[in-house]
């Protein structure tokens, strides 16, 4: 067994973190106050992500994209993972899910989007279903060869500035030993066709200066060329491209909480009050102590999982696993750096406020800590029952 | 023209460094290492110059135990050509390394050699200088700013007195200050690529150097804290104090 990053994945974990100080961290107050990041900003980081090959990092270098192995990408999405969300994300990793384009698709949604010229989101919750996706309500009702869709989607991330939108609606019902249910199918939608209108979605706690859309279709017309893979098998798309997903979230925490124990055992060995530093109290270094301890737990089961889907051997409950392990951890971790940087913790110059406040989501998005615990505790239990 | 950087490994610069217990010097075991940030400017300076069209290859040089390699690896990345691992595991002096360096700048032949001006280890500032003299090359310390014209180099010096601007005869040996420019960080496809570029390992021994430390490090002690301040409540008391207690007016 063997833990050691190889040379380039120790220089590309140097690099990052280089571009992460030097172009994305001068940046954070200023999206924090404003609650956006300047178009020209945009432009700037993503000029420089191109330049120095970090954009569309995940894809596969024959599609002009960096090649990454799972480890070496999940080493990049914790030194990302460390800065900003709303500044990370313009350094695009496409969604995997676009590797399912085909034909023309590859030209007008994949390669574009691995240049840097369009911009992807992915809408599949409604305001009537969020852990229950499959109960979804928008509607694609086949009139020969086009789709007319009906519905709304909600809770969108990016869809204010995105170029278009893999879409996921109901497409028919099947009938199955367990009753009948729908089944999905998946649609690339450029933003701005007829029948489509996008709206801000309301202010969240976590990640200034990113947002999310309501996007409402009425009577909106597609061709079935935008289908995104088979017709019918919208979920077999998502199960086979986003599995991964889920450990982007998970490392993203990891390298949020080592950022937020630097700052606290920064402050625990400075901060004076009753005539010694904060850090000397056992009630303070055990805190230490033990955000270190699960900091280090958390990344092994990241890495793990990274390198079983290098070896095409990981499970979906290796990735939840590793999600809800993570985002629980940097629940814990960051609450425990604001505690320990006591009034001043909850002050925005300070900014550990907000890698706390950013924490929350992380147990919600990308399926919430019980659909994890879900997921984990039936792979344990199916196979013992009848 | 073919440029050479030497490149050494330092205890990064964020780690608080620590003084062993028994003196015989800092603490270096399982302490993160980089690349010495003046060494980095001495290889983007090189890379910079490959990208104007004005070198045409970069050596990088480290002298010391294997893991210079890895120091080695990171100027690859930032975009030197190959790599040159002169392996010792004596504890090397700024005589010794410079002896290494120059039979290597012999068997190499470059027209410019980039060194930093200084490592953040030992502070001693001495290297470059040292090349130079043995060589009985023109030396330009404390760049802040190069130009090469024709066979010569307009180099711009930091000095105590403002900035100094001298020209060298190529070949010449160069000493980075801090502001001749900010260091990149590697790209991606030089990451991939730097695995493939060769590092070539020689010995002292090959080299026909004897780097045999001359000095003998007799102790090494940590600073005295620094003793906090204490607040004046008048002007006139703070002449007072400058002129009795601290003796400086
Ligand atoms: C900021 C933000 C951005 C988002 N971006 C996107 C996006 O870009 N695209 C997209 O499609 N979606 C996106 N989402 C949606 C996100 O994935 C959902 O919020 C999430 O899946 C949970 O759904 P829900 O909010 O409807 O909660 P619900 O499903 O209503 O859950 C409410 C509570 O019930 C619990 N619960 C539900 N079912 C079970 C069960 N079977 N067992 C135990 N507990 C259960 C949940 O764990 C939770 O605690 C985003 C959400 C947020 C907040």
């Amino acid at each position: 067994m063997k833990f050691g990053l190889t040379t380039e994945q120790q220089l590309l974990v140097e690099a990052i973190r280089g571009f992460v100080e030097t172009e994305l961290m001068p940046y954070e107050e200023e999206v924090e106050r404003t609650d956006k990041v300047r178009p020209e900003l945009i432009a700037q980081i993503k000029e420089r992500a191109i330049r120095a090959g970090f954009y569309a990092a995940n894809m596969p270098e024959e599609l002009g994209g960096g090649g990454l192995d799972h480890v070496s990408l999940t080493l990049m999405e914790r030194e990302l993972g460390r800065t900003s969300f709303a500044l990370h994300y313009v350094v695009a990793r496409p969604s995997n899910i676009l590797r399912a384009c085909k034909g023309d698709q590859i030209e007008r949604y994949l390669l574009p989007a691995i240049r840097g010229e369009r911009v992807e989101c992915l809408a599949m919750t409604e305001p009537g279903a969020g852990s229950d996706l499959r109960s979804m309500k928008t509607r694609a009702v086949r009139q020969g060869d086009q789709y007319v869709i009906n519905g709304t989607k909600h809770f969108i991330s990016y869809a204010d500035v995105a170029d278009f939108i893999v879409l996921f609606a109901a497409s028919g019902e099947e009938s199955t030993a367990k009753g009948s249910r729908k089944m999905i199918t998946s649609f690339l939608v450029d933003k701005g066709i007829p029948g489509l209108e996008v709206r801000m979605g309301p202010k969240s706690v976590s990640h200034r200066g990113y947002h999310h859309c309501e996007l409402v279709f009425a009577d909106c017309r597609l061709p079935a060329s935008q289908i995104l893979g088979e017709e019918h098998r919208g979920f077999d798309v998502a199960n086979t491209w986003l599995g991964a997903t889920r450990l982007t979230v998970a490392t993203q925490c990891v390298g949020r909480a080592q950022r937020a124990l630097e700052m606290a055992t920064k402050w625990a060995a400075t901060r004076q009050q009753f005539g010694q530093t904060i850090g000397k109290f056992q009630g303070t270094s055990f805190k230490l102590a033990d955000m270190a301890t699960e900091i280090a737990a958390a990344e092994l089961l990241v890495l793990n999982a990274a390198w079983k889907t290098d070896q095409g051997t990981a499970m979906d409950q290796d990735y939840a696993m590793a999600k809800l392990y993570a985002t629980e951890m940097l629940a814990r971790v960051t609450d425990n750096a604001v505690q320990i940087f006591g009034g001043m913790g909850l002050m925005a110059e300070v900014g550990v406020e907000r890698l706390w406040r950013d924490a929350r989501v992380e147990r919600i998005w990308d399926g919430t800590s019980e659909i994890q615990r879900h997921i984990i505790s039936r792979a344990l239990l199916r196979p013992q029952e009848d | 023209m073919k440029v050479l950087v030497a490149v050494k490994r330092v205890i990064d610069a964020n780690v608080k460094v620590r003084v062993k217990t028994d003196g015989s010097g800092v603490e270096t075991a399982n302490v993160k290492m980089a690349m010495n940030p003046f060494c980095e400017i001495a290889v983007e300076e090189a890379v910079r110059m490959k990208e104007a069209g004005v070198a045409t290859e970069i050596v990088a040089v480290s002298c010391g135990g294997a893991s210079c390699a890895e120091t080695l690896r990171t100027a690859l990345a930032m975009g030197a050509d190959r790599g040159i691992h002169v392996q010792t595991d004596l504890a090397l002096q700024p005589l010794g390394v410079a002896k290494l360096l120059k039979a290597v700048i012999e068997k190499e032949q470059p027209k410019l050699v980039i060194t930093g001006k200084q490592a953040i280890d030992d502070d001693s500032n001495q290297t470059g200088q040292m090349v130079a003299g043995l060589l009985g090359w023109a030396q330009g310390t404390f760049a802040s700013k190069l130009t090469v014209e024709g066979e010569q180099l307009r180099a711009k010096r930091e000095v105590d007195g403002g900035l100094e601007t001298v020209l060298l005869k190529l070949p010449a040996v160069v000493t980075t200050d801090l502001r001749l420019n900010e260091p990149r960080y590697a790209s991606l496809p030089n990451i991939m690529k730097a695995k493939k570029k060769p590092i070539e390992a020689l010995t002292p021994d090959a080299l026909g150097v004897d780097p045999t430390p001359r000095l003998t490090v007799l102790k090494v002690i940590e600073p005295p804290k620094r003793k906090s301040g204490t607040k004046v409540k008048t002007v006139a008391e703070l002449v007072e104090k400058l002129r009795n207690e601290a003796k400086v007016i």
